[in-house]
C-alpha cells in the first residue's frame, strides 16, 4: 500500500477501514542467506538497502522483543554531520545526505525536520577548535557557519549570552542538521524492507552462534534454529552480551544515557542548540515538550535507568545558558545503553569467525548515523568490502593504533 | 548510589570517579615474549558483563583510595566494597 495525501482523504471518507498492518508479522524459515540480529533503527536500514540497494533477497531481522524498542526508541532524535576527523565526517555527511531523502524514498513520513544545529562557543580556544571543525566539514561537503554572538541573540534572544562563567563567544551553526521522529525511522524502514520481502521476526531472541570449523552457520533462537550463510549482528547497547555467545571480547563497555524530556510548551525553541562549556543539548519536539540531555552516567550499566547526579547535571548545563528551562517542569526522564567504544567511533566489521559480522560501538551517536550505518553494513555484508565512507571503522584499529577519537579522551570509555 | 566505603562508611557515588573493570590492576608483564598482545588485550578488551562486575572507583572528593566495588550492571545493586590495595595485595600485585 503507497501512502499519499490522497489515500488519507479517501480514508478519512470511508471511516479509516482501508489500512492494513504495516509489515507482516513474518515466522522463522529454516534458512536464510542473511540473518540480522537486532529490530532496531540500524538492523532494519541494513535489512532494506541489502533488499533495494544491493538486490539481495533470503533477509531476515531477528529481533528479541518488538521491532525499535532500544535504542532507536529512547534517543534525543537529532541528526548532524558536524565531525572533525576524516575516519567519521564524511560517514555522517553520507547519512545526513541519506535523511534528507528518507521519507520520499521510503514513502514514510518520519518527521525530518533540518531546523538546524547550534554548537556554543564560550572561550577563544573553543572558537579556534570550532573553526578547524566548520572547515573539516566544508571540506567534507557538509555545510558549516560560523555565528556571532549578535547573531545569536538576534535568532535565540532567550539564551542567556552573559553568564559569568560561560559567557557565549559565539557559535557553529549546521543548517542542515536537526530532529528525526525516532520511532518513525523503524517504522518506516521496517515497512519498506518488509514490501522488498524481508522477513521481519519479533520476539526471537538469539540465544548462540552455531559455530563449525571457524564459519558461522547461523544462529539458535527462541524459536529453533536458523541457518544463515551470513549472520550480521547489529544490538548496540548489548553487543558484548551477544557477541560473548561466540566467545569474543569487545573493545566495549556497556554505559546507560539519560534523556529527558519537559511538559509540552508553545514553540520557543527554533532547532537543537548544544552548551560548549559542558555537557547539554536541547531542541523542541513538535508536541512541544522540551527534549533534552547530556553526559552518561558513567559506570557499567545495562539498566536503562540512571542516577540523580548526571540529573542534575543536565539541568545546571541546561539553566546556565538556558535560564527560562527552570519554569518548566520536568515530565520524563529514561535510560538507554548505549556501546560506548575505547575511542569513542563505531565499529561495522567482519570478525575472525567467517559469515559472522559486527555492528556496534555507536556510543551515543547512533541515532544520526542510522541511515549509513545500514547502508555501509549492507555493503559489507553483500560484497565483504567496506563502504568508501566507512573503512576506519574495523576491529584491529586499536593494536593498529589508527584509533578515531574524537575528543582526545585516549582508552577510557566513559570520557567519550 | 551509596559505596559502602570500608573506612569511610556509606559515601554518594558521585564522589568517586569510576575507572572501569577491576582486571586493571593486574598489568601485564612488560618483559614477557607475549607482552604486545596482552597490553592490547589489557588495553582495550572488556568482558562487560551483565551481571555482577568488579569495578575500580576512586575517591577523589574524600579519601582518595581506590577501591574494588562489586556491582550488578542490570540493577546496580552493590554487593561488596574492598579496598584496591587489599585485594592488589591479595592477588600479589603490591608489597
Amino acid at each position: 500500500m503507497n501512502y499519499s495525501g490522497f489515500k488519507v482523504i479517501k480514508e478519512a471518507l470511508t471511516g479509516h477501514r482501508g489500512w492494513g498492518p504495516a509489515w507482516r508479522d513474518a515466522a522463522p524459515q529454516a534458512e536464510y542467506d542473511y540473518v540480522i540480529i537486532g529490530g532496531g533503527g540500524h538492523g532494519l536500514a541494513t535489512a532494506y538497502y541489502l533488499a533495494r540497494e544491493f538486490r539481495q533477497s533470503r533477509i531476515a531481522v531477528l529481533e528479541k522483543g518488538w521491532i525499535g524498542g532500544g535504542n532507536v526508541g529512547r534517543n534525543t532524535t537529532i541528526i548532524r554531520s558536524n565531525y572533525l576527523l576524516d575516519g567519521n565526517e564524511p560517514f555522517y555527511e553520507f547519512s545526513l545526505k541519506l535523511w534528507e531523502g528518507l521519507e520520499q524514498e521510503l514513502n514514510y513520513n518520519a518527521m525530518v525536520s533540518q531546523r538546524g544545529i547550534l554548537n556554543l562557543i564560550h572561550s577563544d580556544a573553543q572558537r579556534d577548535a570550532f573553526i578547524r571543525r566548520g572547515n573539516a566539514m566544508i571540506l567534507n561537503g557538509a555545510d558549516a557557519e560560523l555565528l556571532s554572538t549578535t547573531r545569536i541573540r538576534d535568532r535565540y534572544p532567550f539564551l542567556n549570552v552573559n553568564n559569568a562563567r560561560f559567557p557565549i563567544k559565539g557559535g557553529l551553526a549546521q543548517h542542515r542538521g536537526g530532529t528525526v521522529r525516532h520511532d518513525a525511522v523503524a517504522w518506516g524502514y521496517a515497512r519498506a524492507a518488509d514490501q522488498r520481502g524481508v522477513d521481519i521476526i519479533q520476539n526471537c531472541e538469539v540465544t548462540g552462534f552455531r559455530i563449525e570449523n571457524g564459519t558461522c552457520t547461523g544462529v539458535e533462537t527462541a524459536r529453533g534454529f536458523i541457518g544463515a550463510k551470513k549472520v550480521a549482528a547489529c544490538v548496540a547497547g548489548s553487543s558484548s552480551r551477544l557477541m560473548q555467545k561466540a566467545a569474543m571480547r569487545l573493545p566495549i563497555e556497556s554505559h546507560v544515557l539519560q534523556a529527558f524530556v519537559s511538559e509540552g510548551l508553545k514553540p520557543v525553541l527554533p532547532g537543537v542548540i548544544t552548551f560548549g562549556a559542558g555537557h547539554f543539548y536541547c531542541s523542541q519536539s513538535d508536541k512541544g515538550g522540551l527534549v533534552f540531555g547530556g553526559d552518561i552516567d558513567g559506570y557499567n550499566s545495562y539498566a536503562q535507568r540512571g542516577n540523580l547526579p548526571v540529573v542534575e547535571d543536565v539541568c545546571e548545563g541546561g539553566m546556565a545558558i538556558f535560564p527560562m528551562l527552570g519554569r518548566a517542569r520536568l515530565l520524563r526522564s529514561w535510560g538507554g545503553i548505549m556501546d560506548m567504544s575505547m575511542d569513542g567511533s563505531p565499529i561495522i566489521d567482519r570478525t575472525h569467525i567467517d559469515g559472522l559480522y559486527f555492528n556496534g560501538g555507536w556510543c551515543y551517536g547512533g541515532f544520526k548515523a542510522t541511515p549509513a550505518s545500514g547502508f555501509a553494513y549492507a555493503h559489507l555484508l553483500a560484497t565483504d568490502t567496506p563502504h568508501e565512507t566507512a573503512t576506519a571503522y574495523r576491529f584491529d584499529r586499536f593494536e593498529r593504533g589508527r584509533m578515531i577519537d574524537e575528543k582526545g579522551m585516549g582508552n577510557q570509555p566513559n570520557l567519550h | 548510589m551509596l559505596i559502602d566505603h570500608p573506612l569511610l562508611g556509606p559515601r554518594d557515588a558521585s564522589e568517586f570517579v569510576y575507572k572501569g573493570d577491576a582486571s586493571l590492576i593486574n598489568r601485564p608483564d612488560w618483559q614477557a615474549e607475549d607482552a604486545l598482545a596482552k597490553f592490547i588485550d589489557y588495553g582495550y578488551l572488556r568482558d562487560n558483563p551483565a551481571s555482577d562486575h568488579r569495578e575500580l572507583w576512586f575517591h577523589e572528593q574524600g579519601d582518595r583510595s581506590w577501591l574494588v566495588v562489586t556491582r550488578d550492571t542490570t540493577t546496580h545493586e552493590i554487593k561488596s566494597v574492598e579496598l584496591a590495595r587489599d585485594v592488589a595485595r591479595r592477588e600479589g600485585r603490591s608489597k
